[in-house]
C-alpha cells in the first residue's frame, strides 16, 4: 500500500468514529436531560410560551433534524451557551485551554521521562529486585485514586514540609501573568525573560503535573517493559550478543526499536491524562477546562460539561490519528499490514 | 466418520474453572489479595455487627480527634467515628461497582456473541459503536452521563455499566471469531442445533474464563471511577456515604491538619482496587502463561 493511500484510509476511518462520538454527545446534551425548553423557560412558563421556546430551539423538529443542526453548529464552533457565565461555551473554553494544555503536556513529559527508563530498567534486570520493586510500585500506582494522590502530595509538600506553594491556580497571588504568546505561562515567561513569573509558574505546576504523571507512569512503564522484553528476546539481539558487542551497545539498539511501539501508547496515555485532568484541576484549583466543567456542574449548568465530554473525545480521536500516521511514517510494516 | 465425531467431542476443552481455582490457591500474592476481597465483603455484610459505633451517632465532645484507642481512625467534625463510617461505606463501594460489572458483563457478552457469531453488517455497526464509546475516557463519559441522568444510585450503576460494556463486547466478539470455527462448533452445527443454542450452550461457556479476568480488573476500575465521580460531587452524595465522597469531605479539613479524614477513605479505595487488580493479574497469568512475568 502506498503512503498516500495509507493516510487516506486512516483519515477515512475516523469519520464513523466521529459520527458516533457526536451522536452520543448529542444524546447527552439534547435528548436525555428532560426538556431543555422547560429548563430555559423556567417553572412558571405558560404552555404557549413553552411552545414558542420549543419552536425557537427547534425542539419540535424530528430528532435527526435536530442532530443535523447540532453538528452544523459544531462546525461553526457553536458549543452552546453557559447559563452561569452567559457567554458562549467556546469562548470560555479557549480562555481556559492553555492552562489545561500546559498541565497535560508537563505531565506527559514527566511521565515519559520517568516511566520509560523505569520500564527499560525492569526489562534489562528482569526478575531481579529492581524488576520486582518496579512492579510493586506500578501495581500500587494504578490502584491509587488520582484525587487522593494529589491530596497526599499537597499535604506532604505544602502543609508538612512547606516546599510547595499553596495549591491555588497557576501563579502565586500578586504576580501578574506573563505577556501572552502561547498561553502557557512557563513558556511565555521564558520567552519574555520574566524570571519571577517563571519561577512561580514552575512551582505551581510541579505538584499537579506530578500527580497527573503519577497516574499514567505505571501503565507506561509496563508497556515499555513488555516491548523491551520482547525485543531483547528477538534473534537480532541474540546475534548481537553472540557477536560480542558491548552490553551498552546491545541495550541501546534494543531501546531504539522498543521506543517506536511506545509512541503508539502515547495515544492511550493521552486518554488517561484527559480523564485525570478534571480531577487534578479540581484538586489544585487549576483554571483549565476540566475545572470549568466541574464547577459548571455545581450550578446545574450542563452546557460546559457536555462540551467538555465532546471535546475530550474529539481530542482523543485526533491524537490517536496523528500517532497512527506518525507510526505509519516511521514503520513501513504498518502500511503494508 | 465416527472417529472424527468422537475426536470432536473429546477435543472440546474441559472447563478451566477448577484449574483456575487451584492455581489461585497456590500463588501467595493472588491468594492474599483474594482473602482481602473476601474480608472486605464480610465487613460490608456484617457492618452493623463489626462497627464499634453507630456511623451516624454524633458526639461533639470528641469532634475532630485524631486516631486513638477509642476511635481507631479518628473522628470527623461531628464527632462521628470514622472507622465505623468507613465500614458502612464499604457496602456502597462494593455493591455499586459489582452491580455495574455484572450488568455490563451480561449485556456485553450477549451483544459480543451476537456480533462475533453473525458477523456481517450488524457486526460492523456494533463495532463502530463500540469504537465511538471507547473514544470517551471512562471517567469523562461517566461525568457526562451522570450530569444528564442525575446521580441516583441506580443511575450511577447504569453509568458505570455503560462505560464497561464495550470492553466485554470486544472481548467476546474476538473469542467468538476464534471458537466458532472450532471442530466442536462444527459438530454442534452438524447435529442441527439452532444458532442461539450453539452460541449460548456450546460457545459462550468456553469464553467465561477470560470474561472473569476482565470483570475482576473492571471491578477495580469501576470503583476508581465511582470514587472519582463522588469526589467531584457527581456520584454518591450525602447522606449516603462512600469513600470518594468521604475523601472530598475530609480534604476540607486538611489545612487545619486533620489528615486522618482524607487519608483513610482514600486508602480504603486503594486497598480494594489493589486487591481486585492483583486477583485479576493472577487469573490472567493462569489463562495465558506465555504472558507470565511479561506484563
Amino acid at each position: 500500500m502506498s503512503l498516500a493511500l495509507y493516510i487516506l484510509r486512516r483519515l477515512m476511518s475516523v469519520v464513523p468514529t466521529l459520527f458516533g462520538v457526536t451522536l452520543i454527545s448529542f444524546f447527552l446534551t439534547y435528548v436525555l436531560p428532560g426538556n431543555p425548553a422547560l429548563v430555559k423557560a423556567g417553572p412558571l412558563a405558560t404552555p404557549e410560551y413553552l411552545a414558542e421556546i420549543e419552536r425557537k430551539m427547534g425542539l419540535d423538529q424530528p430528532v435527526w433534524v435536530q442532530y443535523g443542526r447540532y453538528v452544523g453548529g459544531l462546525f461553526r464552533g457553536d458549543l452552546g451557551e453557559s447559563s452561569a457565565t452567559g457567554r458562549p461555551v467556546l469562548q470560555d473554553f479557549l480562555q481556559r485551554l492553555p492552562a489545561t494544555l500546559e498541565l497535560t503536556l508537563a505531565s506527559l513529559i514527566l511521565a515519559v521521562l520517568i516511566g520509560v527508563p523505569l520500564g527499560v530498567l525492569s526489562a534489562v534486570h528482569r526478575d531481579t529486585i529492581v524488576d520486582h520493586l518496579g512492579r510493586i510500585v506500578g501495581v500500587a500506582g494504578v490502584a491509587m485514586p488520582t484525587f487522593w494522590t494529589g491530596l497526599l502530595f499537597i499535604y506532604v509538600f505544602f502543609y508538612v514540609v512547606g516546599w510547595a506553594p499553596p495549591p491555588l491556580g497557576r501563579l502565586a497571588s500578586g504576580l501578574s501573568p506573563p505577556t501572552s504568546i502561547t498561553g502557557l505561562y512557563v513558556i511565555d515567561s521564558l520567552l519574555t525573560a520574566n524570571w519571577p513569573a517563571l519561577w512561580s509558574s514552575l512551582g505551581q505546576l510541579a505538584l499537579p503535573a506530578f500527580t497527573l504523571a503519577f497516574s499514567v507512569m505505571a501503565p507506561l512503564a509496563r508497556m515499555v517493559r513488555a516491548t523491551m522484553l520482547e525485543i531483547l528476546q528477538s534473534d537480532y539481539i541474540t546475534a548481537a550478543w553472540a557477536a560480542g558487542l558491548p552490553r551498552r551497545r546491545v541495550i541501546g539498539d534494543a531501546l531504539r526499536n522498543a521506543l517506536i511501539p511506545v509512541i503508539t501508547t502515547i495515544g492511550v496515555v493521552f486518554g488517561f491524562l484527559m480523564a485525570g485532568n478534571a480531577v487534578v484541576e479540581t484538586v489544585f484549583a487549576w483554571p483549565g477546562i476540566g475545572h470549568y466543567a466541574v464547577t459548571a456542574l455545581m450550578t446545574k449548568d450542563s452546557g460546559p460539561i457536555q462540551s467538555f465530554v465532546l471535546f475530550v473525545a474529539i481530542m482523543y480521536v485526533i491524537v490517536n490519528l496523528v500517532v497512527d500516521l506518525l507510526y505509519g511514517l516511521v514503520d513501513p510494516r504498518v502500511r503494508l499490514g | 466418520m465416527t472417529d472424527s465425531a468422537l475426536s470432536a467431542v473429546s477435543t472440546r476443552p474441559k472447563s478451566r474453572l477448577p484449574a483456575m481455582w487451584n492455581r489461585l490457591r497456590r500463588n501467595p500474592v493472588t491468594f492474599g489479595a483474594l482473602t482481602v476481597i473476601v474480608v472486605l465483603a464480610l465487613v460490608a455484610i456484617l457492618a452493623p455487627v463489626i462497627a464499634p459505633f453507630d456511623p451516624d451517632a454524633t458526639d461533639p465532645a470528641v469532634a475532630l480527634e485524631g486516631p486513638s484507642w477509642r476511635n481507631l481512625l479518628g473522628t470527623d467534625v461531628y464527632g462521628r467515628d470514622q472507622l465505623s463510617r468507613l465500614i458502612f461505606a464499604a457496602r456502597l463501594d462494593l455493591i455499586v461497582p459489582c452491580c455495574a460489572t455484572m450488568a455490563a458483563l451480561v449485556v456485553g457478552a450477549l451483544i459480543g456473541a451476537l456480533s462475533g457469531y453473525r458477523g456481517g453488517w450488524m457486526d460492523q455497526l456494533i463495532m463502530r459503536m463500540v469504537e465511538a464509546v471507547l473514544a470517551f475516557p471512562a471517567l469523562v463519559l461517566a461525568m457526562g452521563l451522570t450530569a444528564a441522568l442525575g446521580n441516583s444510585i441506580g443511575n450511577i450503576i447504569l453509568t458505570l455499566a455503560i462505560t464497561q460494556v464495550p470492553i466485554y463486547i470486544r472481548l467476546i466478539r474476538g473469542e467468538m471469531l476464534r471458537v466458532r470455527e472450532m471442530e466442536y462448533a462444527e459438530a454442534a452445527r452438524a447435529v442441527g442445533n439452532p444458532p442461539w443454542r450453539i452460541v449460548l450452550v456450546h460457545l459462550l461457556p468456553n469464553c467465561i474464563p477470560p470474561l472473569i479476568v476482565q470483570a475482576t480488573l473492571a471491578m477495580g476500575f469501576a470503583l476508581l471511577t465511582m470514587a472519582a465521580l463522588s469526589f467531584l460531587g457527581l456520584g454518591i452524595r450525602p447522606p449516603d456515604s462512600e469513600w470518594g465522597e468521604m475523601t472530598a469531605e475530609g480534604a476540607n479539613h486538611m489545612v487545619t491538619g486533620e489528615w486522618w479524614l482524607f487519608v483513610f477513605p482514600g486508602l480504603a479505595v486503594m486497598i480494594t482496587v489493589l486487591a481486585f487488580n492483583l486477583v485479576g493479574d493472577g487469573l490472567r497469568d493462569f489463562l495465558d502463561p506465555r504472558m507470565r512475568g511479561v506484563r
